[in-house]
């Protein structure tokens, strides 16, 4: 019998790193589809969010199934139940990835405003942050969880600056609000990614360890 | 009242036929008003353990107890104790009904017969009281002169809880209550111990790991005759801190 259940968690673990990779691809082709002024692969973007909620859904329907039929308890109880939860915060950043591409066709069809600068420094670190969560989610137990949730503030430090530079601009001319709006919201969805990775970050830490960490000072390793 | 303890295992050590072990160092607390679970494998010396609270392994010579269980701060290992006392104040259920082979009535009445009421007004007051007491009044109360033969399992099991309830015990010990019973029973007698820990200390032996879990409030797991981890019960189903309870309770044992 436990061989069977073992397979079974075996199989979700698996299911929630495809939902992860295919997230993950979502937000680095979104910030792509903004900075290569590729509409394009923005719309391809959009399309492909029906996948994140397909696994979304039956990533839930799985947790559900096996909670009744198994009744998990400790350890299982806790990685199934963290499953759950990461999996909302996965198919979240997967509606933010669609965000940036609609942003970016509206965008697209307007001149640059000015080069990006803070948006790929901070794609860039949201993405580290998603990918190293999902890493400790498989690995279980390291730093790496700890280490995401001091990533955050990094993202939240390029989201003031890259308002109060756009604010300058948008003070010196009223005519570019309008775009530079548009740029502080994909900074914002951004954020909210790495809010997300933070999320299941935290997630991680509970799953290891059976203490909920969240709304707490940082927590201890 | 939660948080008192009822009763204190101490270094516990218990012996079948003088030699063999089968207990090793127990340590436990027994909180007062609450349910307490033991689990493990077969064999592991849990019904052994419950056994010790009344007592019962004395019916057999040569059984050896070492250290002491402090009952209401009494050591009841002591050769002192005054076993048929004892064995009112701490009842005990078992895994199969043990109705006697008389009416539903007299099941109640023959307890309390031994301890001088003989006043039939007397008796059919105590009869009804701890027939409600059981939840079995409403059931029971047309045929009080029929054979508790006649009663369902459930009901049977609910008839011998109303017995031990009848002497106003302060502890019962339930070795497996439910696992002779079908799903509705069982919930019956779960939802009667829960009714029960208020004015109750209750000992349960079961197999049922989501019984454990529903009912106690405390769990303590066994294994080769030790005391491998005690604690909450919120505590040993979600987050063990022993690796053995981790593996028991999530099915991975041995």
């Amino acid at each position: 019998m436990m061989g069977i259940f073992d397979e079974e968690l075996k199989s979700l673990r698996e299911r929630v790193l495809k939902l992860g990779v295919v997230v993950e691809n979502a937000i680095r082709d979104s910030v792509r589809a903004l900075i290569e002024r590729d509409s394009e692969l923005a719309k391809e973007v959009i399309k492909r969010d029906h996948l994140i909620n397909a696994l979304d859904v039956g990533i839930d329907e799985e947790c559900v199934r096996l909670i009744a039929l198994r009744q998990p308890m400790a350890r299982d109880l806790r990685f199934i139940t963290t499953t759950m939860k990461i999996t909302t915060d996965l198919e979240r950043m997967g509606d933010l990835a669609v965000n940036i591409a609609e942003r970016a066709i509206e965008l697209n069809e307007e001149p640059l405003l000015k080069p990006f600068v803070n948006i790929p420094k901070m794609a860039e670190v949201a993405q580290s942050m998603v990918k190293d969560t999902l890493d400790a989610f498989v690995t279980g137990c390291s730093r790496l969880p700890y280490e995401v949730i001091k990533r955050d503030d990094e993202v939240d430090e390029l989201t003031v600056r890259n308002f109060e530079e756009l604010l300058s601009f948008m003070i010196q001319d009223p005519k570019i609000i309008p775009l530079a709006v548009k740029r502080t919201y994909i900074a914002k969805y951004l954020e909210r990614i790495a809010d997300h990775a933070t999320n299941i970050a935290e997630m991680v830490i509970y799953m290891c360890k059976g203490k909920i960490i969240r709304h707490t000072e940082m927590p201890e390793e | 009242m939660p948080g008192m303890i009822e009763i204190e295992v101490k270094d516990l050590n218990f012996y079948y036929s003088g030699s063999l072990r089968a207990l090793n160092k127990i340590n436990l607390s027994v909180h007062k008003s609450a349910v307490t679970a033991l689990i493990g494998p077969s064999g592991c010396g849990k019904t052994t353990l419950l056994r010790c609270f009344n007592r019962l392994h004395d019916l057999y010579p040569k059984n050896r107890y070492e250290g002491e269980i402090l009952f209401q701060g009494e050591n009841i290992l002591s050769g002192v104790t005054d076993l048929i006392n004892l064995r009112s104040r701490i009842g005990m259920v078992f895994q199969k009904p043990t109705p006697f082979p008389m009416s539903i009535f007299d099941n109640i009445a023959y307890g309390l017969k031994l301890r001088g009421i003989k006043k039939r007004s007397d008796l059919s007051e105590r009869v009804e009281r701890a027939l409600k007491h059981a939840a079995l009044w409403d059931e029971a109360k047309d045929k009080l002169n029929a054979s508790a033969y006649d009663l369902s399992g459930g009901q049977q099991q609910r008839l011998v809880i109303a017995r031990a309830l009848a002497v106003n015990p302060e502890v019962l010990l339930f070795d497996e209550p439910t696992s002779a019973l079908d799903p509705i029973s069982a919930a019956k007698i779960e939802e009667l111990m829960e009714m029960l820990k208020k004015e109750i200390t209750i000992i349960i032996v079961t197999h049922n790991m989501q019984q454990a879990a529903r009912i106690s409030d405390y769990t303590a797991l066994m294994y080769l005759g030790e005391l491998i981890e005690f604690g909450d019960t919120d505590t040993i189903f979600v987050n063990p801190q022993n690796k053995l309870t981790e593996e028991y309770i999530t099915g991975r044992f041995g």
